[in-house]
């Protein structure tokens, strides 16, 4: 039956350790994957866009009251806190209230939740496409990296266009609350701050939800990630 | 044909056990076999008798929970995963039953992306890709998506991507299972002129009679064991016994359509 080792002088023992994608073409995969799925992503990306407005509205607000406060001095303060504003006339700095805090705390919990929900779907969906890439000789790291970066690009466009679209919502409800000033008193630097905050968040929570289902996804076997098609 | 040949891959001693809800399957009860480089090997069984086990164990797709596989003298169970992809990569090329191409890449990036893996820089692996596709007949459409094309257009983009980076070996679950009777015929006719002119040794399991022609020698699996080896001049005496085998294979409850049922 076996010939016991016969070829053993032939063995392959080293292997050549060598299996690339490169960046750029990961990147090139990765978008095609959106773009084939393309009202899906929008789903997820809109999810984004909503949960980030909400925080770069609920930010810039605050800038806008800051800068009212430091121009406005008492008259000020007593609007801003008309208006329902924690104001500290010593610290000459307005504060979210708690029960605000909480409500900006659950948007993005629940965004984040539906993120992994889409996400998990879109693997699901994905079974056999990533057990073929594996049988092709894909590593998991691979895997990995390609949703991820599908995950940051849909991060990176949703929360870009949520964060502008809240900071635009706030500094119009601003004037029309408390007038042109809320413009001219606008701590510019600040806000641009808080836009680019509330963007990073939101790209933090989309590489945040996609990171269990891209595991799951990496770490299938392929025979199973196939069968699971059938 | 019985001088000295090159074993590609050796299974020893494969038992393996699934364990479904409380009770343990055994799928494998013990296979020994032997494989030579450039044979064309058919897989025949009833579903259910271990067959595809037997096929995944030997494609290094699943591990066997006792003995061992060997490909080209290593055994795979030793391999980390980092070998494994490797060996997926180079050594072998996989034919799948329902194709299972890219959906959102083209035929020739479908092709190309194994070559990808393996490092080859994008001119070449775009010459290799559209050669290789030029060879399965699909010259001029390699623009085209995956649901774009036939059936038998899928599969001949898949043939030509489990060449991508010229695998030793070629493993085809059921090529023709999802393609009508000609089409069928003319995968076949692609895999035994693989076979012949570049010697990759193809190993199929298949429901498919009509492998058997092409096939150098058909391992018949029965209850997670091989029932018998034939080769191809014993197989031409026994033609007469083919139906019985059919219908003994309908007997144990198989559901696949072999297209030669009449």
């Amino acid at each position: 039956m076996t010939k016991q080792a016969a070829g053993a002088g032939k063995s392959k023992g080293r292997i050549d350790r060598l299996i690339t994608l490169s960046f750029a073409k990961s990147v090139e995969i990765s978008f095609k994957s959106l773009q084939v799925r393309f009202f899906r992503s929008m789903i997820t990306v809109s999810s984004l866009v909503l949960a980030v407005s909400f925080l770069a509205f609920v930010l810039v607000n605050l800038d806008v009251a800051g800068g009212l406060l430091v121009h406005g001095g008492r008259d000020a303060a007593t609007a801003l806190s008309a208006a329902g504003y924690d104001v500290d006339l010593a610290d000459g700095a307005v504060s979210m209230s708690a029960k605000e805090r909480w409500i900006v705390i659950l948007s993005l919990l629940v965004c984040t939740v539906g993120i992994v929900n889409a996400q998990l779907m879109s693997v699901t969906e994905r079974f056999s496409e990533i057990g073929v890439m594996k049988c092709l000789g894909a590593l998991d790291s691979m895997i990995l990296r390609l949703f991820l970066l599908e995950a940051a690009m849909q991060g990176l466009l949703g929360a870009s266009i949520g964060a502008v679209l809240g900071g635009l919502i706030s500094l119009l409800t601003g004037a029309v609350r408390f007038g042109l000033a809320a413009w001219a008193d606008l701590p510019w630097a600040g806000m641009l701050g808080s836009v680019g905050m509330a963007t990073l968040a939101g790209c933090l929570l989309s590489l945040l939800g996609v990171l269990y289902p891209a595991l799951v996804a990496a770490r299938m076997e392929p025979i199973n990630a196939i069968r699971a098609e059938h | 044909m019985n001088e000295e040949r090159r074993t590609i891959v050796r299974v020893v001693g494969v038992t393996k056990s699934f364990t479904m809800g409380k009770v343990e399957v055994m799928a494998l009860k013990g296979v020994d076999l032997e494989i030579f480089e450039g044979e064309y090997i058919s897989i025949m069984g009833p579903s259910g008798s271990g067959k595809s086990t037997l096929f995944n164990m030997i494609g290094g797709l699943d591990k066997p929970t006792e003995g061992k596989v060997f490909i080209d003298e290593v055994d795979i169970s030793q391999l980390d995963a980092y070998e494994l992809a490797w060996l997926r990569n180079r050594k072998i090329g996989y034919i799948f039953q329902t194709f299972n191409l890219i959906p959102v890449m083209s035929a020739l990036e479908n092709v190309t992306l194994p070559m990808t893996f393996a490092g080859m820089n994008a001119d070449d692996a775009q010459d290799k890709g559209i050669e290789l596709l030029k060879l399965v007949g699909l010259g001029e459409r390699f623009q085209h998506k995956p649901l774009e094309l036939s059936g038998g257009q899928q599969q001949r983009v898949a043939v030509a991507r489990s060449l991508a980076n010229d695998p030793a070996i070629i493993l085809a679950d059921e090529p023709t299972g999802n393609l009508d009777l000609s089409t069928g015929e003319e995968i076949i006719e692609l895999m035994q002129m693989l076979s012949e002119e570049r010697g990759v040794t193809i190993i199929s399991a298949t429901h498919d009679y009509k492998m058997l022609n092409v096939s150098d020698r058909v391992i018949w699996v029965r209850d997670g064991v091989v029932d018998r080896v034939e080769r191809r001049e014993e197989l031409d005496i026994s033609v007469g016994g083919i139906g019985e085998k059919l219908t003994g294979t309908k007997r144990n409850g198989s559901p696949e359509p072999t297209g030669e049922r009449g």
